[in-house]
């Protein structure tokens, strides 16, 4: 399918607005409940290795230098040096700068290079300014971009505008995959978090994306629950897969197996891959991997048997 | 979908007695008569313990346990009597892996719910209650209430230790005494019970427990010195009580069977109504008097929301108990799921399109897969009769009139559920429906602050919240 929504632009607002709403109490008990979900044995084992072959390995700091994006890509490409059994991660995800690095470390592995655009975090740029910036970290050698939406159109009813952005950035994209983050943390209501997944669907996302992780509030079960209910009643309406990524604050091995249950007994299998769901985080690998040897040894080992980045 | 590893809670936490003797003035002690009766688990039919099933003479002894015990308990200060309620309350919550294991062990209820909804609660009402004992003279009941003395009560088997504290903890926090009779197929937790009010040294003859089936309980009500009678069940059972005690002087509560409505509109946030009504009809395997067992869907959205709640239901987990990943466990009795059986082929026969997702049960023990009937008419038994099983009927409306008049078109009242997004329909919908309790965007939500009862063959009375401590109050 294009990137043409099947609906008018003028009819935007009444599209999303009649969009059945959330009630804040009933998705929070649900995300609650399902989080009391008893994953062990085997069912763990299972869990950690697609967990980690979920994760976008992300570095986002004014502070990244050529040598750390290395380490990230080796990283990344062989998590545990010391157990080659430990599948890659999805993804490397770096700033556009850091794109040309990357690619040069991740050539040949078959794990994706992403690169944040659009004036990340804030989105505040004008749109030539964002298009620039997507063109280049695609020239460069990024696979999939991690666009971020104007919250503050969107807060402001511009709908439209939201989605000339996002129809904008996904034709500069060419053949990279577009990661829509809606900022769920600035959008402040499930309302809102449900509208804007179908805004950036309809506008063509091939991702949506909770959060910069540079916010007060980044991925929540709840919200990632919204986001899921909204990829699948999309796919169920007009036949497109879309694919959903929460971002930010997930640290530990509990909280991803926390998720992977929440699209299993949401969605189901379909999205059970990395092609479709997506971790962004950094300090969460290496809790899956001390996770992944304590179940495989019986016992932990210390944080200093796994590699910093 | 990935596959959960078996996650079963430790039955090792609960170490039950090969036979139990009944609770009466602080001893546990056979039957007179000496007849037992066994109790089994749902899950797999075997036997969990024999226990002493109490005859006339049995039932006399512990009212005149009670009456013994009532004058110094009536007497004590509330604040005294709170203590020993709070302390009731903290065991319960200390034991509580415990009496959650027992629990599913004898009632077959999954134990993600006897651990996170049944003892949560059994804590709180005693804790509430605890509260309230030394503050009855600013209840609202005139200022210087009295006990009435002793109180002949009977519990379900659908929530055995949650519908003991509904009725014990507001008893004794008001100064009366009790003789309590569990349900014949779950007496196991009301005796773990008797060991906690030992424990925590609450005196002799304050509650007795007597098991037994029936006979024990109508000889209970009928029992010349009982003061008062609490009863929940069967609306039944509820008639023949209110028969046994009419004109006899005794205070009477009863809270009896439902048939609730759970309404949706057109404009309800469709996933988490979804929710509402799995929650609402297999919860506790729908043994649950105010479970919402008529789905009314407002018809421009009943595919939407029949589409949703088939793939819902196909995600419940059948099965054990006791692993902490089951959504919907055993059905209580072979008699209980017979009667489920029977008015489920009714509904086949009288027309109405049965529906149950693919799920397979096990080979042992008492089961029944979540099960819809679409189609249905209000003239249909499978509409008007409680089934109290995870048995659900849809039916449609189209204007808010309709679904009021079918919500109140039934001898019931216990609850009702509204889903919408607009909060003048929640309010002018709720005022209309006959019902005790209405849930607004939500359903069975239980708290020991907010009052429980019936309208018309539900029951009369109230349990819970400051309106409880009335029907133990002179």
């Amino acid at each position: 399918m294009t990137a043409t929504a099947p609906i008018g632009l003028s009819d935007l607002r009444s599209y999303l607005h009649g969009l059945p709403g959330v009630d804040k109490v009933g998705v929070e008990a649900r995300a609650a409940a399902l989080g009391t979900r008893s994953v062990k044995t085997s069912s763990k084992a299972k869990a950690i290795d697609l967990a980690i072959r979920m994760v976008d390995l992300t570095t986002l700091e004014g502070a990244d230098t050529p040598g750390k994006v290395r380490a990230l890509c080796a990283k990344g490409r062989r998590p545990d040096p010391a157990d080659p059994s430990v599948p890659s991660v999805a993804a490397i995800c770096v700033y556009p700068a850091m794109v040309p690095v990357a690619a040069a470390a991740l050539a040949g592995s078959g794990v994706h290079l992403a690169s944040v655009a659009t004036a990340f975090p804030s989105g505040q740029a004008p749109l030539e300014v964002k298009l620039a910036d997507t063109r280049a970290a695609v020239a460069a050698g990024a696979d999939e971009v991690d666009m971020v939406i104007s919250r503050g159109a969107f807060l402001a009813g511009d709908y439209a505008r939201v989605f000339d952005e996002i129809v904008a950035v996904k034709e500069a994209c060419g053949s990279a995959h577009l990661k829509v983050i809606l900022e769920t943390g600035e959008l402040a209501t499930y309302d809102n978090v449900r509208r804007a997944s179908w805004l950036a669907m309809l506008a063509g996302a091939d991702f949506i994306k909770t959060s910069t992780g540079k916010v007060a509030v980044n991925a929540t079960l709840p919200i990632t629950l919204v986001m899921l209910e909204a990829v699948r009643d999309f796919r169920a309406k007009f036949g497109r897969q879309i694919g959903v990524k929460p971002a930010g604050g997930i640290k530990n091995t509990k909280d991803a197996i926390k998720y992977l249950v929440l699209i299993n007994e949401t969605v189901g299998d379909d999205w059970l891959d990395p092609a479709w769901f997506r971790f962004g985080a950094s300090s969460l690998l290496n809790d899956l991997l001390m996770q992944r040897t304590k179940l495989t040894t019986g016992h932990y080992s210390g944080p200093d048997y796994f590699t910093l980045d | 979908m990935f596959e959960y590893a078996p996650a079963p809670e430790s039955r090792s936490v609960v170490s039950i007695d090969s036979s139990y003797g009944l609770f009466i003035d602080g001893e546990f002690d056979a039957a007179k008569e000496g007849g037992v009766f066994k109790t089994v688990n749902p899950a797999d039919e075997e036997v969990l313990a024999e226990v002493a099933s109490a005859g006339p003479e049995d039932v006399d002894r512990a009212v005149a346990a009670a009456r013994r015990a009532f004058p110094g308990w009536a007497a004590l200060p509330g604040a005294e009597r709170a203590k020993y309620l709070f302390r009731i309350a903290r065991i319960i919550q200390e034991r509580s892996r415990e009496l959650a294991v027992l629990e599913s062990l004898d009632n077959g209820k999954p134990i993600k719910e006897s651990r996170d909804v049944d003892l949560p609660l059994v804590a709180a009402h005693f804790f509430y209650y605890a509260g309230w004992a030394d503050k009855l003279p600013y209840a609202g009941f005139g200022p210087a209430p009295r006990p009435i003395g002793v109180a002949g009560q009977i519990v379900p088997w659908n929530f055995p230790l949650l519908m003991l504290a509904w009725k014990i903890a507001p008893a004794l926090a008001t100064g009366n005494t009790v003789v309590l009779k569990p349900a014949e197929t779950t007496p196991l937790s009301a005796l773990f019970f008797a060991d906690v009010c030992r424990q925590a040294g609450l005196p002799p003859g304050v509650v007795n427990i007597v098991t037994g089936a029936g006979d024990t309980g109508a000889y209970l009500v009928a029992h010349p010195d009982v003061d008062k009678v609490a009863f929940t069940g069967s609306t039944e059972v509820g008639r023949e009580i209110a028969r046994t005690v009419a004109g006899t002087g005794k205070r009477l509560t009863l809270e009896l069977g439902g048939k609730a409505a759970n309404i949706v509109f057109d404009d309800a946030p469709i996933d988490q109504a979804v929710e509402g009504i799995v929650n609402g009809i297999f919860f506790n395997q729908g043994h649950v008097c105010c479970a919402g067992s008529r789905l009314l869907v407002q018809e421009s959205v009943f595919d939407l929301v029949l589409e949703s709640l088939k793939r819902r239901m196909a995600t419940l987990r059948l099965g054990d108990p006791l692993d902490k990943n089951t959504d919907i466990g055993a059905i209580n009795s072979a008699a209980q799921l017979a009667r489920i059986k029977q008015l489920s082929e009714i509904g086949g026969q009288e027309g109405a399109e049965r529906w149950s997702p693919p799920c397979e049960l096990p080979d042992r023990g008492f089961w029944f897969a979540p099960t819809i009937f679409t189609g249905v008419t209000q003239a249909h038994r499978i509409a008007r009769e409680e089934i109290f099983g995870p048995v659900l009927s849809v039916l449609t409306f189209r204007t808010p009139a309709e679904a009021i008049e079918k919500a109140n078109n039934t001898p019931y009242g216990l609850s009702a559920g509204i889903w919408t997004e607009k909060g003048s329909r929640i309010l002018a919908v709720a005022d209309k429906l006959r019902a005790g309790v209405v849930w607004a965007n939500t359903f069975n939500k239980f708290d020991p602050a907010s009052p429980f009862g019936g309208y018309k063959e539900s029951g009369y009375g109230r349990e819970g919240g400051r309106h409880g401590l009335e029907a133990y109050l002179a």
